[in-house]
């Protein structure tokens, strides 16, 4: 008896579960199949802008588009009330990224930062899409190259023109893993001509990463490190950590962050921090950018 | 028995017919333009995939579009629309579902121009209100051009535009349908 009811309800729940869409049909004829499209479509705002804090993010300009940065580090926090908290120094650097294409991109700046001049090529050879997960990361490539333009510290030497020129190489792949979280990593390879003796490297190995997490629609809260391998660097050397927020307001994007480097460009954050995050060796900085269309 | 086949034949014939008859007019790639304008800024943008269907049978005309697939000339401000007013990846469609009130004053079989009111309910971002505009249908070699515009208020809908940007849209945004049907047989 009792298995005989248990089949009559499962019999009639089938029974149910099958008329259901019928009814639902019946009740709202709808004109529109819903042929949920299978087209993969790229994913968008990956960051909300092409850097994450100091380094590049995958983002690129659209072509035709201008992104007009100033990036600012103030002095050190530690040194209190005296420097009003580091505001007193600031080192900056300004510049700007076209989009030759969507795609690629070129960018130059310069610094006061060893009166460095910077130019770099970027291109993105990968774009993450979505519904179909054909391409699940966007990857970019990304050469800079930087001219410390400084006098000559010793002037009687025979300098070389080259000796001013450092390199940095980086491959960006990210994934944009929710609405809300985007994670990236930056292997990177930074190259100098000069270094200070023979036993200092002139190649210098670090892995970059950087992440960022919306709290609304307009911010997200940024994190980025860059871990330089062991036994490349001075003992007193530090690695780039940096914490900050987006602020997106329409046309500008403005980046406010604490850091611990001083350069805004490749070689001198990854490779020249001195700063140590426990000594409150750290920094206020912020990047402002300004979209022109051409 | 032989009669009772041939007579529900013929009725299956028969409902088949009226089912049909009329018909239906569809197609995927309806456009639909927004239009804000204040003295701060013209915003535009083109929808080209619109799926939009209408029943000469009873007037009942409905459309579905995807956010994403409006097209700014900037690409910044398509990523803005996407990213922070539409939140296009939590609310991807729009849709209306909507009454043409006069169908039947419509001759579909003759060419000319005909007007009527069409009534529904338009849905973004997950509110829902009633719409009721003007739509101007051309029947050509049995083709149907159907045109309409209305304004609606974005903040109507859910859309949080922040005091700083608030100058640069506009609280009636022009939007103006212009679809090319075909029958479906």
């Amino acid at each position: 008896m009792k298995i005989r009811s248990i089949i009559l309800y499962y019999l009639l729940s089938v029974v149910f579960l099958l008329s259901w869409p019928s009814l639902l049909y019946a009740q709202e004829l709808s004109l529109l199949e819903e042929d949920e499209s299978s087209t993969s479509d790229r994913v968008i705002a990956t960051f909300k802008t092409n850097r994450i804090v100091n380094g590049h993010s995958i983002e690129t300009v659209a072509k035709n588009e201008f992104d007009f940065k100033i990036s600012h580090r103030f002095g050190v926090l530690n040194q209190g009330f005296y420097d009003l908290f580091g505001l007193d120094q600031a080192t900056m650097r300004m510049g700007g990224d076209f989009g030759i294409t969507d795609n690629i991109n070129i960018g130059i700046g310069r610094s006061t930062v060893e009166k460095t001049y910077d130019g770099f090529i970027k291109y993105k050879f990968l774009t993450q899409t979505q519904n179909t997960e054909s391409v699940p990361i966007s990857a970019v490539l990304i050469s800079h190259i930087g001219i410390n333009t400084l006098k000559w510290a010793q002037p009687e030497r025979d300098n070389k023109f080259t000796s001013r020129l450092h390199y940095t190489h980086q491959l960006l792949v990210a994934r944009k893993f929710s609405t809300n979280f985007s994670a990236q990593l930056s292997p990177t390879l930074v190259h100098k001509n000069l270094v200070e003796s023979n036993e200092k490297p002139n190649d210098i190995f670090a892995l970059g990463f950087g992440a960022r997490h919306k709290i609304t629609p307009r911010t997200t809260l940024n994190i980025e490190y860059f871990h330089v391998f062991p036994n490349q660097l001075d003992i007193n050397a530090a690695n780039a950590l940096s914490v900050g927020f987006d602020i997106e307001t329409g046309g500008h994007v403005f980046q406010l962050f604490f850091t611990n480097s001083t350069a805004p460009f490749e070689k001198g954050f990854i490779t020249d921090t001195k700063g140590k995050w426990n000594d409150g060796n750290i920094r206020f900085g912020f990047n402002i950018a300004r979209v022109f269309n051409f | 028995m032989k009669k009772t086949i041939i007579y529900s034949l013929l009725f299956t014939i028969a409902t088949a017919f009226t089912t049909h008859s009329g018909g239906i007019y569809k197609t995927n790639t309806g456009n639909i333009n927004f239009y804000s304008h204040t003295p701060v800024e013209d915003i535009t943008a083109d929808n080209h995939k619109v799926k939009t269907a209408f029943s000469a049978e009873n007037g009942k005309i409905q459309f579905s579009c995807l956010i994403k697939d409006f097209e700014f000339k900037k690409a910044l401000m398509q990523e803005h629309f996407n990213e922070n007013y539409m939140e296009s990846t939590t609310y991807p469609k729009a849709t209306f579902d909507g009454t043409i009130s006069s169908i039947s004053t419509i001759d579909l079989g003759k060419d000319g121009t005909y007007t009527s009111t069409v009534v529904g309910k338009l849905t973004i971002k997950d509110v829902t209100k009633d719409v009721t505009t003007l739509g101007t249908f051309t029947v050509k070699n049995g083709l149907v051009n159907a045109k309409a515009t209305f304004n609606l208020n974005p903040y109507d809908y859910n859309v949080s535009i922040p005091k700083m940007v608030a100058p640069k849209i506009s609280d009636s945004i022009k939007i103006s349908i212009d679809i090319d049907y075909t029958h479906q047989h």
